[in-house]
């Protein structure tokens, strides 16, 4: 088992080096970008925007009867509502949507791409696959996501302060104080910089098991829940990772 | 002219390809005939590079193609078209797109140039007013087309065809064999065509190499194909009750 992870480990290296050669004409990448950043990010927008005013709804009532004692102010809520949308929920929780969305689209595109002999008609073109197949998603992807993320942010707050109001637990004054209370940009910064690394590693580790599957319909499957599976759980051990580099 | 000089590959321990030497000649239909596993699949892809070998060498009029870098190969990859087995067509291209591809990435031709190449090249294998069709409303036969057409759309100086007309009527196999011998001849291509079909064998098999296990095992035309005394090559060429009337005629 230990062989097989180093020998995944030692290929997906090999594989990203391959990915970030030379692109050979720089206009159609560009354009490959572009529709990238729509197939990627913009068909994402509904998704992330439901699942994120619900959430910070979710939280927000959480935190209100978790707070349910006069010693804490009102505005408690709101910041704590806050600081979890901000700091995890939004960049780490969307990601994992994200990789399941995102990540099995990619898969599946390129593993159908490597049993239909697309990929080696690329080859024989004299492209370099991994290059034209998974550099302009990386790029697109780390440009989105962060927008995506900070949308993601934006509603989930909106979502607290709808549920808060709507059911009276929180007046939307104090939610709106508790909002603003002690807020550092930095945050921000922490949550962007968690965005940009969860959708390099939902593209490139989804690319890669699409890009080496083998044999027909059944392993484009495996490839893609592997694709997802294996992101997710990047995305987990990053998340920790990268919350001791930036917070402690 | 392209040559496999002792080529040998394994996959694991299993030795696919043991000391394949074969000379594919210019302006020819070279083809690589021989069962299903017996290696000619594998061949066709050392020959093109997509399957690094182990030993040997490949030759493409004297540059020693396997040898070279990913960067070194481009060159000889621009010079090089080929049709896979199911056509190999970007699902998320038009038909022009596809033709349209290598002329983008590799070409400073203007988008007028680059659609009247692709007219042109459609034009030659006999398809009309498909431009914007996508791969997926195709048929077979018109997939196949279309990738012929992607193939020498660069103008290519080799090309190579693995089974061309597998899951295609009598007809049109027919249609497409004709239209690889044709192009061939006009553009004094080197065209390698990995078959097992014995139609395309009769019909434009200008010289021919048996594969069997691995190794070479026969070399000839499409004439001494028919009157070789060699067991393993008879056994293929006539297990059909149709090529065994054909040999007592």
């Amino acid at each position: 088992m230990i062989k097989a992870f180093l020998f995944h480990i030692g290929r997906y290296i090999l594989l990203i080096r391959q990915v970030f050669k030379r692109p050979e004409k720089q206009s159609i990448y560009f354009r490959q970008i572009i529709i990238e950043i729509e197939n990627l990010g913009l068909d994402s927008l509904g998704i992330v925007a439901f699942i994120s005013v619900f959430m910070g709804a979710v939280v927000c009532i959480q935190m209100a009867f978790n707070v349910d004692t006069p010693l804490i102010p009102l505005y408690t809520i709101g910041f704590a509502t806050r600081q979890s949308v901000v700091l995890e929920f939004s960049p780490t929780i969307i990601s994992l949507i994200l990789a399941g969305k995102v990540g099995s689209r990619i898969s599946s595109e390129i593993g159908t791409m490597r049993v239909t002999e697309q990929i080696d008609a690329l080859e024989i073109i004299g492209i370099n696959p991994a290059t034209y197949l998974i550099f302009p998603k990386i790029v697109a992807s780390t440009l989105i996501n962060p927008i995506l993320i900070m949308l993601s942010m934006i509603l989930a707050i909106f979502g607290g302060w709808l549920a808060g109001s709507l059911t009276g637990l929180v007046p939307s004054g104090e939610y709106i104080y508790g909002i603003k209370a002690f807020f550092e940009v930095y945050d921000i910064y922490y949550a962007l910089i968690k965005s940009v690394v969860f959708a390099f590693l939902i593209v490139s580790i989804s690319g890669y098991h699409g890009f080496y599957t083998k044999g027909g319909a059944l392993e484009v499957g495996a490839a893609s829940t592997k694709g997802v599976v294996h992101s997710s759980m990047a995305i987990i051990v990053f998340n920790l990772i990268l919350t001791k580099l930036l917070l402690a | 002219m392209i040559e496999a000089v002792n080529v040998s590959k394994s996959f694991g321990d299993h030795l696919v390809l043991d000391s394949v030497s074969a000379r594919f000649e210019t302006g020819k239909c070279n083809l690589i005939i021989g069962q299903s596993g017996s290696g000619k699949t594998v061949l066709m892809k050392c020959l093109v590079g997509l399957f690094e070998i182990d030993l040997g060498k490949v030759m493409y009029d004297d540059r020693v193609f396997s040898r070279m870098s990913f960067d070194e190969m481009k060159v000889i990859r621009q010079e090089l078209g080929m049709l896979f087995q199911g056509g190999a067509l970007f699902d998320s291209m038009t038909v022009e797109e596809n033709i349209i591809f290598p002329l983008s990435m590799f070409t400073a031709q203007s988008p007028e140039e680059k659609r009247d190449r692709a007219n042109f090249c459609l034009s030659r294998v006999k398809l009309e007013n498909v431009n914007k069709l996508m791969p997926a409303e195709l048929s077979g036969g018109m997939k196949k087309r279309v990738a012929i057409a992607r193939a020498i759309a660069m103008n290519p100086k080799y090309l190579f065809c693995d089974e061309p007309n597998s899951g295609l009527d009598p007809h049109t196999a027919n249609v497409i064999d004709n239209l690889i011998s044709e192009l061939t001849q006009e553009y004094n291509m080197t065209t390698v065509i990995n078959t097992h079909d014995m139609n395309s064998v009769i019909e434009i098999g200008d010289k021919i190499a048996f594969i069997h296990k691995g190794k070479l095992w026969w070399q000839g035309d499409k004439d001494s194909v028919l009157t070789s005394d060699n067991p393993e090559l008879n056994e293929f060429v006539f297990a059909t009750e149709l090529t065994r009337k054909l040999k007592q005629k």
